[in-house]
């Protein structure tokens, strides 16, 4: 019997992601916790999270929480989502409380930019049918383009629709990093994977039969 | 390929039953939320909408417990409005399951609130209502947000009142046309069209949905982002599959499963 922690530090509510485990996994042990022992001691961490980056990476800091999630990144079955991929990468240009660009952690390389900073066209958000500006947040069911083959796929066709809600989006440095793409406008990192690590920028706990598949199978998922 | 534009049938809840009135007179029996709510999602429906008419402050958690129960079956966006007016009622409706709230009146007395509470809880949590009525019309239409049912004029313009919900932190505009809401008449597509042409958030567009041709047209001619029904799916006149079918046929991108 597999046990999962979602890491609480206080930035919104987890309780979705949980109930989505225990739905497709009634056998394992869920629990949301902000307890560095606790998530030392499971075997598989999920780093869940919304908002603003800087807040959130603030968060992490300040409880102390930093180097348990780190040690989990480099030891287990580690699953991110929305923040918790974007916070892996090396920086945001969301603003921070002090107005300057985010540091993050820095796993993989790359930046978090804004819908509108990716691409250097003004045209490249202009949605072709209205004329207008594609809206902001990128909020909906998109479809995710898988870029390698990988257990989290299982089950899962390609081009499959997932839940999305941010303003922000990852450009990965390395495509050997990048685990899935979908575009809105420009094109982002949507899935991202290394070794023990899958992060990935929608919500599978929102994202219907090919949401929970995809939990399911992290649930799964062996190194 | 690309974004999908998104159907969400909203359920009218009072006191932890669904009720669906037109005009918000003649309220009907629609049925139990959480078998309303699953038949939607097994039909493809992308986020489902409860917004709360309970009346009776002694029933006022009997949504909160409705949330819950829907929370944890159902694994698609949920959205909850109705008597949202301080923090704490946002906090409770997202720790119950739901993912976005609606604010509606208490964003017309006190626009700090929608401020507040997407500073506090993000803006992909906040949704603010907008209930318009038409006040002038011609050349150069106006339309005025209207409370309590549409009841109440605030002398406030539609439009403005829009881009400042969006620039105050809305994440998303919940658009009700209320001379439309209930009659199966179809959206306001000229609202529809103005609202989103104002602002650069995602429109769901409201009011007034008779038959699956109006969620085209509020699509192709209104522009918005998605587009909400309640009656046409509640008493069993279309499903959301085959609303979503005519719709594809349509040429618009739509999430097609199962």
């Amino acid at each position: 019997m597999t046990s999962i922690i979602v890491v609480d530090f206080g930035m919104g509510n987890l309780r979705s992601v949980a109930k989505a485990f225990e739905h497709v996994a009634p056998k394992a042990t869920v629990r949301i916790s902000g307890d560095v022992s606790e998530i030392r001691s499971a075997d598989r961490v999920v780093l869940p999270g919304q908002g603003a980056i800087g807040g959130y990476i603030k968060a992490l800091h300040d409880t102390d929480l930093e180097p348990a999630v780190l040690e989990a990144a480099r030891s287990k079955p580690f699953l991110g989502i929305c923040l918790g991929q974007q916070v892996l990468y090396e920086s945001s240009d969301e603003h921070g409380e002090d107005g300057d660009s985010v540091k993050t952690l820095g796993l993989f390389k790359g930046q978090v930019k804004h819908f509108t900073h990716v691409s250097s066209d003004p045209q490249a958000m202009l949605d072709p049918h209205t004329g207008h500006q594609y809206t902001i947040p990128h909020m909906g069911w998109n479809q995710v383009k898988q870029a390698i083959d990988h257990p989290m796929w299982d089950g899962i066709d390609d081009l499959a629709r997932f839940y999305f809600v941010h303003s922000y989006c990852v450009q990965s440095e390395l495509d050997e990093d990048v685990a899935g793409v979908t575009e809105y406008g420009v094109e982002f990192t949507s899935a991202t994977a290394r070794e023990n690590i899958f992060a990935i920028q929608f919500h599978p706990e929102k994202s219907q039969h090919d949401g929970l598949k995809l939990l399911e199978n992290f649930v799964n998922w062996n190194i | 390929m690309g974004l999908a534009k998104r159907i969400i049938p909203c359920l009218d809840v009072r006191d932890g039953r669904v009720v669906k009135g037109v005009q918000f007179v003649d309220i009907r029996d629609a049925g139990n939320p959480v078998e309303v709510a699953s038949r939607y999602d097994e039909q493809g429906a992308d986020e489902i909408t409860f917004l709360d008419i309970t009346a009776s402050s002694d029933n006022r958690d009997t949504i909160l417990h409705v949330v819950e129960e829907v929370a944890s079956t159902v694994f698609i966006p949920l959205t909850v409005g109705g008597g949202i007016r301080v923090l704490d009622d946002v906090r409770r409706m997202l720790n119950a399951g739901a993912d976005k709230v609606g604010i509606n009146t208490a964003a017309v007395f006190n626009p700090e609130f929608v401020k507040e509470a997407s500073d506090h809880f993000g803006s992909q949590a906040i949704v603010v209502s907008i209930d318009a009525k038409q006040v002038e019309w011609g050349d150069n239409p106006r339309w005025e947000i209207f409370t309590h049912g549409g009841r109440k004029g605030t002398g406030l313009d539609a439009l403005e009142w829009a881009k400042k919900m969006a620039d105050y932190g809305a994440g998303e505009i919940l658009l009700t046309s209320m001379d439309r809401d209930g009659t199966r008449d179809g959206f306001d597509l000229a609202l529809t069209q103005a609202v989103c042409n104002t602002v650069n958030v995602p429109v769901i567009a409201s009011g007034g949905v008779g038959n699956l041709d109006h969620l085209v047209d509020g699509i192709i001619e209104g522009h918005a982002d998605a587009v909400l029904a309640a009656s046409i799916f509640h008493f069993g006149d279309y499903t959301v599959q085959q609303a979503k079918q005519r719709m594809q046929d349509a040429g618009i991108e739509v999430r097609i499963t199962g």
